[in-house]
C-alpha cells in the first residue's frame, strides 16, 4: 500500500476561537434543561438507602396529597421496559436493591419545589440484605472478568517476566493506590424529555455526549424505532466519559415522560445524585514490578491490578494497558482482576484505563531511576522501544523522546540536582520531576455527515451546511469540524457553518476515547469528496450528498498513539504537609493540532485534572450504609484556581499519514495520563517521601 | 406559600409570584427563563450561579427570592451593553478561557467583581498590605479570587489571563 493523501492544511492548524463563544460567555447558549417548554412537569426521585436487599413497601399517599404533586411513579406502577438486559437501564422494574442511591421511585409536580417535598414524603420500607461496599482483595472472590474496558484482552503475558525479574540487578517492587473518583462535569446530567402518545415519540433534550448513543438506547430500553426518539444537544457543559453511556437519569426521565403525555419532563440530577447514577471511577490497586539492569534497562515489567465492578452491571477498567505499550521490556505481564461490589456502577471517566495505570507505572519508573541513580528522562529514553512492545507492530509515529527532550529543555531540567529533600526554601521542600504520557489514537466507524451547498441569488456568496450529530462537550468540536471541512472542500471556512448535537442529521459516534475529531472529521473528509467527485466545482444552489467514517485498513499495520512528557515544580510546606504546584508544562506529540487555541485548552484542562486527582479527588465510601459520605462539591475538592501556577502545554509537529485524512490524533485525555504521577515524582524530589496514592494527603508528608 | 415579588433583571423589571421555597436562582431560570446564570450545585459551592446583586457578586442558589424582593441582578448576559460586550466578556473570548462554557457566566460575572473589588481597596487571604488603597490584581491576587468559581475543564490557567489582560497586569502578554 502506498502512503495515504493526507489533507493539505489552510485552516487546519490555524487557531480558530470557538464559533459558540459569545453564546457562551453571555450565558445564552442553552443547556439541556434550559430549553424553554410550556408547561414543564419537575422530576425528583426517591433513592434507595439500603445497599442491597429489595423494596418491601411504598407508601405514596403523603406526596400525592402535596400540592402541586401531579404523579408518582414507584416500582409498582411504572411502565414495563421491553429491554431489561442491562440492570443498569432496568428502572423502576422490579423491589430489588443493587445499590444504595438506586431509583425506586420518582415524583412529578408543577414546581421543583413540590416534586422535592413530594419526593421526601414517600415512605418506602426495606428489608437489606448482607452487602460489601468498599473494595478489598482478600474479603471477596475476585475474578478475571472475560474482557476490560472495552475490548482489551483481560492478561497479556510475553516470555517469562517471574524468571527475569530473579534475574534482575535491580528490582523494583511496589503497591500503588488510586482513590474512587466522581466525573463530576460542572453541568449535572439534565434532561426534558416529552412523550408524544400519538404516534409514540420521545423528544429527548439531554445533556450527552453522543446523541445517536442515547437514541439507539432508549429506543432498544422501550422497544420502539430509533426514527421514534428525536434526541437534541447543542450544548454541553462537560462529561468527561460521564455523560458518554446511557444512565438510568435518562430512562427514568423516559418513565415519567409517558406518565403525563405530552407534557414535558425536566429533570436535571442534583449534584448529590451525580454520586451514585452516573458513573465514577474505580479505586484501583496496583502492583508492579520493574526488573532492569543497573543502567536502568526493563528487562521485566509485570502490573497487576485489582479494582472494583457492582454486582449491578459489570465495568472493568483497562488500568494495566498503559503498561502494554509505553516502555521496552522483553518478559512482560499484565492482568486485571475485579472485586464485585454492592455499589453504583462504575464507568468511564477520563482516560479510562491510562489515567490510574500511568500513575502507578510513571511513579514505578521514577522509583527505578532513583534505585539505578539514572536520571529519570534519561531512563525513560533508554527504555524507548522500536515497535509496540506487545504487537510488535511498527508505530504510525511515536515522538515519546522528543517531547521529553523538548520539555526537559524547556523546563529547565538540566539545571536539577537529583538529591531528594536537598532544597529548603522559606519553609517550603521544593522538587521536580518527569511523567510520560500516553494515548490511543482512536477512529470509530459508524458517522455520517451531510454537505450542502447554498449559494443564495442575491449576492451570490457561497456558503456550506455540514450536519453531523457529533457532540461539543467543550472540546471545540464544532469550530475544529468546519476547519477540517473548509480544507476538505477547499473553501473559506467563514462560509461553513456546521451543525452537532441532533439526531435530525446523520449520526455520529460518542464523543470518548478521544476518537471524535478523527471519526467525525473523516465522516467530513468523506463527504466532502463525494461532494466535489459528484458535483465538481460548480455546484447548484441546494446540491448536497453524505458520507461516512471509513474504516482505517491502515490500524492492522501500525500501532497508533499520542505521546507526551509531563513536567512538574512542587513545593511542600515543611510543617504542615501542604502541597503547592508552581509549575507544570506539558509537551505532546499528537498528530497534526488542528486548532492550537482548543487543543492547549484540552491539554492544560487533563493536566488539571490529573492535579486535581494527584491533591485532592477522592470518594468516600462508608461501608457500613454503601454511601458516598462526602457527595457534594464542598467535600469532593476538585482543583480550583488557586491551585494552578504557572501551567503550559505545547506540541512538537507530528506528520501521521496513517490515521486519518486530517493526520490529528486524539487529544482530549492524554493531558491527564501521567499528571498524577509527575506531581507525585516531583514531591518525591521535594520530601524524600514516596507517595504511593493518589490524591496525596498532608499525612503522608508529616512525621 | 407563595408570594409575589419584583426583580429588576439586567435592566429589565419583572414581577412574578413564587413559592417562599424558591431560590433567586430557580426564580431567575424556572420562573423568567434567564438561563444565563447556571446551576452546578446549588449549595453555594461551586460558583456557576454567580450574579450581580445590587452590584456585589453573589450566588443566587443561596438566596431566597422572597427574601430579595426589590434587588437588582445582573446577569453574564446583562453585563453587556448594547450589544458589545463586557471587557471581561470579551477577554474570555481571546484567552479561551473556557471550554464547556456552563462555568463561564459565573466566571465573567465573578471577575467584573474582582476588578471592582481590587478597584476598591479590598484585600483578599494573599493580599500583602491590608491598608493599600487598591489591590494589585497579580495572578495570585486573580487566582485566589476567582477560586469561589469552579471550573471542571480546567480553563484556570487560562481564566488567571483573561482577567490578568483586563485588570493590565498581565504584562500586555495579549
Ligand atoms: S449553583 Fe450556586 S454555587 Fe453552585
Ligand atoms: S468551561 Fe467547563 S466547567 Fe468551566
Amino acid at each position: 500500500m502506498s502512503t495515504p493523501e493526507m489533507l493539505t492544511p489552510r485552516a487546519m492548524g490555524t487557531p480558530r476561537r470557538r464559533v459558540e463563544g459569545p453564546a457562551k460567555v453571555t450565558g445564552t447558549a442553552r443547556y439541556a434543561a434550559e430549553h424553554p417548554l410550556d408547561r414543564p412537569v419537575h422530576l425528583h426521585p426517591v433513592l434507595a438507602t439500603i445497599p442491597r436487599g429489595r423494596v418491601t413497601a411504598i407508601d405514596t399517599s403523603a406526596a400525592e396529597a402535596v400540592d402541586g404533586v401531579v404523579a408518582v411513579l414507584t416500582t409498582r406502577d411504572a411502565d414495563a421496559l421491553a429491554d431489561t438486559s442491562d440492570r443498569e437501564f432496568t428502572v423502576l422494574q422490579d423491589d430489588e436493591i443493587g445499590f444504595r442511591g438506586q431509583y425506586v421511585g420518582a415524583v412529578l409536580a408543577d414546581t421543583p419545589e413540590a416534586a422535592r417535598e413530594g419526593a421526601d414524603r414517600v415512605e418506602v420500607t426495606y428489608e437489606q440484605d448482607d452487602f460489601r461496599a468498599v473494595l478489598d482483595p482478600d474479603a471477596g472472590e475476585l475474578y478475571a472478568p472475560d474482557a476490560v474496558n472495552p475490548a482489551f484482552a483481560t492478561d497479556s503475558v510475553i516470555g517469562d517476566a517471574d524468571a527475569a525479574l530473579g534475574e534482575a540487578e535491580v528490582v523494583v517492587d511496589a503497591t500503588y493506590t488510586t482513590a474512587t473518583t466522581h466525573n463530576n462535569p460542572l453541568e449535572p446530567h439534565s434532561s426534558i424529555v416529552v412523550w408524544e402518545p400519538d404516534g409514540g415519540r420521545f423528544t429527548i433534550f439531554d445533556s450527552t455526549q453522543g446523541v445517536s448513543t442515547t437514541r439507539s438506547n432508549v429506543a432498544t430500553v422501550f422497544g420502539m424505532d430509533e426514527a421514534d426518539v428525536d434526541v437534541i444537544s447543542p450544548h454541553v457543559g462537560g462529561g468527561f466519559g460521564s455523560k458518554g453511556n446511557l444512565h438510568a437519569n435518562v430512562v427514568l426521565a423516559c418513565l415519567a415522560a409517558r406518565r403525563v403525555p405530552g407534557r414535558p419532563v425536566k429533570y436535571p440530577l442534583t449534584r448529590q445524585q451525580m454520586f451514585s447514577l452516573v458513573g465514577y471511577r474505580t479505586p484501583t490497586i496496583q502492583h508492579v514490578r520493574l526488573g532492569a539492569t543497573r543502567e536502568g534497562r526493563l528487562s521485566a515489567l509485570v502490573h497487576d491490578v485489582v479494582e472494583q465492578t457492582s454486582r449491578t452491571k459489570e465495568f472493568a477498567e483497562q488500568t494495566a494497558t498503559y503498561s502494554r505499550s509505553v516502555y521496552a521490556a522483553p518478559h512482560r505481564r499484565t492482568t486485571h482482576r475485579l472485586d464485585m461490589l454492592d455499589v453504583p456502577v462504575p464507568s468511564w471517566m477520563r482516560a479510562p484505563g491510562e489515567c490510574p495505570g500511568s500513575f502507578a507505572a510513571e511513579v514505578a519508573m521514577d522509583e527505578l531511576a532513583v534505585a539505578c541513580d539514572v536520571d529519570p528522562v534519561e531512563l525513560r529514553i533508554r527504555n524507548e522501544p522500536d515497535a509496540d512492545p506487545e504487537t510488535g507492530k511498527p508505530f504510525s509515529s511515536r515522538h515519546l523522546v522528543e517531547c521529553l527532550r523538548r520539555g526537559a529543555d524547556r523546563f529547565g531540567w538540566s539545571r536539577r540536582d537529583p538529591t531528594p529533600r536537598a532544597r529548603l526554601v522559606d519553609g517550603w521542600w521544593s522538587g521536580t520531576g518527569v511523567a510520560a504520557s500516553a494515548y490511543p489514537t482512536n477512529r470509530s466507524p459508524g458517522s455520517g455527515a451531510t454537505i450542502r451547498y447554498h449559494r443564495p441569488a442575491a449576492d451570490g456568496a457561497e456558503h456550506w451546511d455540514v450536519e453531523i450529530a457529533a457532540a461539543d462537550i467543550g472540546t471545540g468540536a464544532r469550530t475544529v469540524l468546519g476547519q477540517i471541512a473548509a480544507d476538505a472542500l477547499g473553501v473559506d471556512v467563514d462560509t461553513v457553518e456546521v451543525t452537532v448535537g441532533d439526531t435530525a442529521v446523520p449520526p455520529a459516534t460518542v464523543a470518548g476515547g478521544s476518537s471524535g475529531t478523527a471519526s467525525w472529521g473523516s465522516a467530513v473528509v468523506d463527504a466532502a469528496q463525494r461532494f466535489r467527485a459528484k458535483y465538481g466545482t460548480d455546484p447548484s444552489d441546494g446540491d448536497e450528498i453524505e458520507g461516512a467514517t471509513p474504516e482505517n485498513d491502515w490500524s492492522e499495520h501500525y500501532a497508533m498513539s499520542a505521546f507526551g512528557a509531563q513536567f512538574a515544580e512542587v513545593l511542600v510546606h515543611a510543617d504542615t504537609g501542604e502541597v503547592r504546584v508552581p509549575r507544570m508544562l506539558g509537551v505532546f506529540a499528537a498528530g497534526r493540532i488542528l486548532n492550537p487555541v482548543t487543543a492547549r485548552s484540552q491539554f492544560i484542562g487533563g493536566m488539571t485534572m490529573g492535579l486535581s486527582m494527584a491533591l485532592h479527588e477522592d470518594s468516600v465510601m462508608d461501608p457500613r450504609s454503601g454511601h458516598v459520605v462526602n457527595h457534594d462539591l464542598a467535600n469532593y475538592h476538585i482543583a480550583s484556581c488557586a491551585d494552578v501556577g504557572d501551567m503550559d502545554a505545547e506540541w512538537i509537529d507530528e506528520e501521521d499519514p496513517y490515521v486519518n485524512p486530517m493526520g490529528s490524533k486524539g487529544i482530549g485525555e492524554i493531558g491527564i495520563v501521567g499528571a498524577a504521577a509527575v506531581v507525585a515524582n516531583a514531591a518525591y524530589h521535594a520530601t524524600g517521601v514516596r507517595v504511593r496514592s493518589a490524591p496525596m494527603l498532608v499525612d503522608h508528608f508529616l512525621d | 406559600m407563595d408570594a409575589t415579588i419584583t426583580l429588576t433583571v439586567d435592566g429589565r423589571e419583572r414581577t412574578l409570584t413564587v413559592d417562599t421555597r424558591t431560590t433567586v436562582l430557580d426564580a431567575l431560570r424556572e420562573h423568567l427563563d434567564v438561563t444565563s446564570p447556571k446551576k452546578g450545585c446549588d449549595h453555594g459551592q461551586c460558583g456557576s450561579c454567580t450574579v450581580l446583586l445590587d452590584g456585589r457578586r453573589a450566588l443566587p442558589c443561596l438566596a431566597l427570592a422572597v427574601a430579595h424582593d426589590g434587588a437588582d441582578v445582573t446577569t453574564a448576559d446583562g453585563l453587556a451593553t448594547d450589544g458589545e460586550l463586557h471587557p471581561v466578556a470579551r477577554a474570555f473570548l481571546d484567552a479561551d478561557a473556557y471550554q464547556c462554557g456552563y462555568c463561564t457566566p459565573g466566571q465573567v460575572c465573578s471577575a467584573a467583581a474582582v476588578l471592582a473589588e481590587a478597584g476598591e481597596g479590598w484585600p483578599s487571604a494573599v493580599t500583602p498590605d491590608l491598608d493599600a488603597e487598591r489591590v494589585t490584581l497579580d495572578r495570585s491576587e486573580i487566582a485566589e479570587r476567582m477560586s469561589g468559581n469552579l471550573c471542571r475543564c480546567g480553563a484556570y490557567a487560562n481564566i488567571v489571563d483573561a482577567v490578568a489582560s483586563v485588570a493590565g497586569t498581565d504584562g500586555g502578554a495579549r
